[in-house]
């Protein structure tokens, strides 16, 4: 679930509360995004993946965690880290261009 | 209340959406695409990654591609849709590839990889796309019932704006319902927009739904989490929680034996089977399945994870609105249906569509809804959106007796009944049969009582498609005697060459269904 919105990194442009499918998200009164509605959250990253200062982490859980260190998160590099891989953001490479995925043998691919 | 009018609305925002949206604008009318989340994120595809039924058009690759899941699909499937699905999938892949409008990968014959697609990257660039083809997008505007003019045909639909904080309506020549499947609020990824509202919607005008008994597909997540990325589960070996390996268990062919696991306790996994080469290339492929393991701390190739399986309901089973013609029209006039929302028999029978199947259905059967529901909107005139129209939702809008329904409560009863293994995947006539009586005494009380106003319109009418899809799936499950494609039942374990036909289903005070027996073509 969404865990974390850095008010340190984020610059107010309301992209999470725009692309999140399921509207977690409010405007708090200082511009950052208030996490509203934690229990709708489908931890599905889209958030995170269009964070453009990497200010938000969404934990693996599907239910709430105790909180998180922002510092700890950092330098462990997991913050922002879905956006690199899928290489959105300036200078990146779309990771799409590289996903040569293995062979999965001759049973039919069901997911 | 906003007022809209428009030549073909289109109901959803995932893959299917965006293609009968696409594809609409480009036969030259008017559309309007209105999403409950956001066109671009919403849905099973755009959280994920998907295989994509691509197949080159040679003969004997096509007839392999089509016999590969007949069996397993109860030779429910049709072999005219399955070439046409597939013609339609490679025309719209090469035109995606052609067009740069997905950055393709480069295997290594030197030759673009075309039979994948990354979520995030494809339905972010779908959206560029039908903006860019003159599509009015309204996000986080959940529609929560249909319009009909007076004959009966569907005339538009009305909603709620959660973000803007007011009601819409939107009169159409045409509707298109890519809502997505329904999988009951599980947590699978990508999967809470998916509760099956436009199967509600179709069945409150009087559509019908067909194959609902093949709906009881389950995924594979580490414990508590998210991400069901079964495909990569094919490079697991499953264990007990002595630590020894649990007999029979596989992602393919196996998975009840998890089922059955789980049911006494922890089931432990470990994708031991996969080379070094394999672990990189999974990496690549889908760099969401390691989010959840490099967030735990866990190596999955080397170290053992408790795992857990999701429903998936309709997303990966089958079953859906039933579709009535090559333009995916449904049994009312002026409806269409596309994506996990309608029916996928036509080329799974059934198998769950999951993978490479739902992708190829998705854009093939968006392409088609769209181009129909533009022809027939085109045929009503100028005059289309001058008809006047009766709103035509009940259950969580209008109630019929005293408001003392909660909305949360009814959700947690109808998943009580659907997400347990021993109900829903392990499934019995005798359980189906209890599970079917609470199901409806939960409707009759949703029915009677509940009543959204405001954003909770929203959650009000998700309770009441919850229920009215989880009870199509029992009744379509205990009509069918037998054990065949992904509804099997053990009080029926073998399949009857007499029950070789789809069941279709419908009815909201009384569910109904029906054998169709007309072969599948």
């Amino acid at each position: 679930m969404i865990e974390l919105v850095s008010p340190e990194r984020c610059i107010s442009c309301d992209k999470c509360i725009k692309v999140c499918p399921t509207d977690v998200f409010d405007r708090g009164a200082d511009g950052i995004p208030v996490i509203a509605r934690q229990s709708d959250c489908q931890t599905c990253f889209q958030c995170e993946a269009n964070c453009p200062t990497d200010a938000l982490f969404v934990a693996p859980q599907t239910h709430p965690q105790p909180p998180f260190d922002e510092l700890a998160l950092a330098e462990s590099g997991l913050l922002g880290s879905y956006r690199a891989q899928i290489g959105w953001g300036r200078g990146r490479t779309p990771g799409s261009l590289r996903a040569v995925g293995p062979a999965l043998g001759t049973a039919p691919i069901t997911s | 209340m906003q007022e809209l009018s428009t030549d073909v609305l289109v109901v959803g925002g995932g893959p299917a959406a965006t293609w009968a949206a696409l594809d609409a604008a480009r036969a030259g009318v008017d559309v309007v695409l209105a999403d409950k989340g956001y066109c671009g994120t919403s849905g099973a595809t755009a959280a994920g990654g998907t295989g994509v039924w691509y197949v080159e058009p040679e003969p004997a690759a096509r007839e392999a591609a089509m016999a590969s899941r007949e069996a397993l699909g109860g030779y429910l499937a049709g072999r005219r849709w399955m070439g046409r699905v597939l013609e339609r999938t490679y025309d719209i892949m090469n035109e995606l590839a052609d067009s740069g409008s997905y950055p393709f990968p480069t295997g290594p014959d030197g030759r673009q990889l075309r039979n994948g697609l990354q979520g995030p990257e494809y339905m972010r660039r779908m959206r560029i796309r039908i903006r860019r083809a003159g599509v009015r997008v309204l996000d986080h505007s959940p529609v929560t019932e249909l319009l009909t003019a007076a004959d009966g045909s569907v005339a538009g639909a009305a909603g709620y704006r959660r973000q803007e904080g007011h009601g819409y309506r939107v009169r159409a020549g045409a509707v298109v319902l890519a809502t997505g499947g329904c999988a009951f609020l599980s947590k699978a990824l990508g999967t809470d927009t998916n509760t099956g509202d436009g199967a509600l919607y179709a069945a409150e005008v009087g559509a019908e739904m067909s194959g609902m008994e093949f709906s009881n597909a389950y995924g594979i997540a580490p414990e508590h989490t998210s991400v069901t990325k079964t495909a990569f589960y094919s490079f697991a070996t499953f264990y007990q929680e002595d630590g020894a390996v649990l007999e029979g268990a596989a992602s393919q062919g196996g998975r009840s034996v998890i089922a059955r696991a789980l049911l006494e306790g922890k089931v432990y996994c470990r994708l031991d089977r996969a080379d070094e080469a394999a672990r990189a290339a999974m990496r690549l492929a889908q760099p969401n399945f390691f989010l959840t393991f490099d967030r735990l701390g866990v190596d999955p190739f080397t170290e053992r994870f408790a795992v857990t399986l999701l429903a998936e309901g309709t997303v990966r089973g089958t079953g859906g609105i039933r579709i009535t013609g090559d333009d995916c029209r449904t049994t009312v006039p002026g409806l269409y249906a596309a994506g996990d929302a309608a029916t996928r028999e036509e080329i799974c029978g059934g198998f769950t569509g999951g993978g490479s199947h739902n992708a190829a259905w998705a854009m093939s059967s968006g392409s088609w809804a769209g181009r129909g529901a533009a022809g027939y909107a085109l045929a009503l005139g100028a005059g289309a959106v001058g008809r006047a129209v009766s709103p035509a939702g009940g259950a969580g809008l209008r109630p019929l007796g005293n408001r003392d329904a909660d909305a949360r409560e009814v959700i947690r009863a109808v998943q009580g009944e659907v997400l347990p293994y021993d109900k829903n995947y392990l499934r019995h006539g005798e359980v189906l049969t209890g599970a079917l009586d609470v199901l409806d005494e939960t409707w009759a009380r949703l029915r009677s009582g509940l009543h959204g106003t405001g954003r909770e319109v929203v959650a009000a009418r998700q309770a009441a498609a919850l229920t009215a899809n989880a009870r199509w799936m029992y009744r379509s499950a205990l009509a069918r005697t037998e054990s065949r494609g992904m509804a099997r039942r053990l009080d029926f374990p073998e399949q009857d060459a007499d029950q070789h036909h789809r069941i279709a289903s419908g009815g909201l005070d009384r569910v109904w269904t029906r054998p169709l027996t007309a072969v599948a073509a």
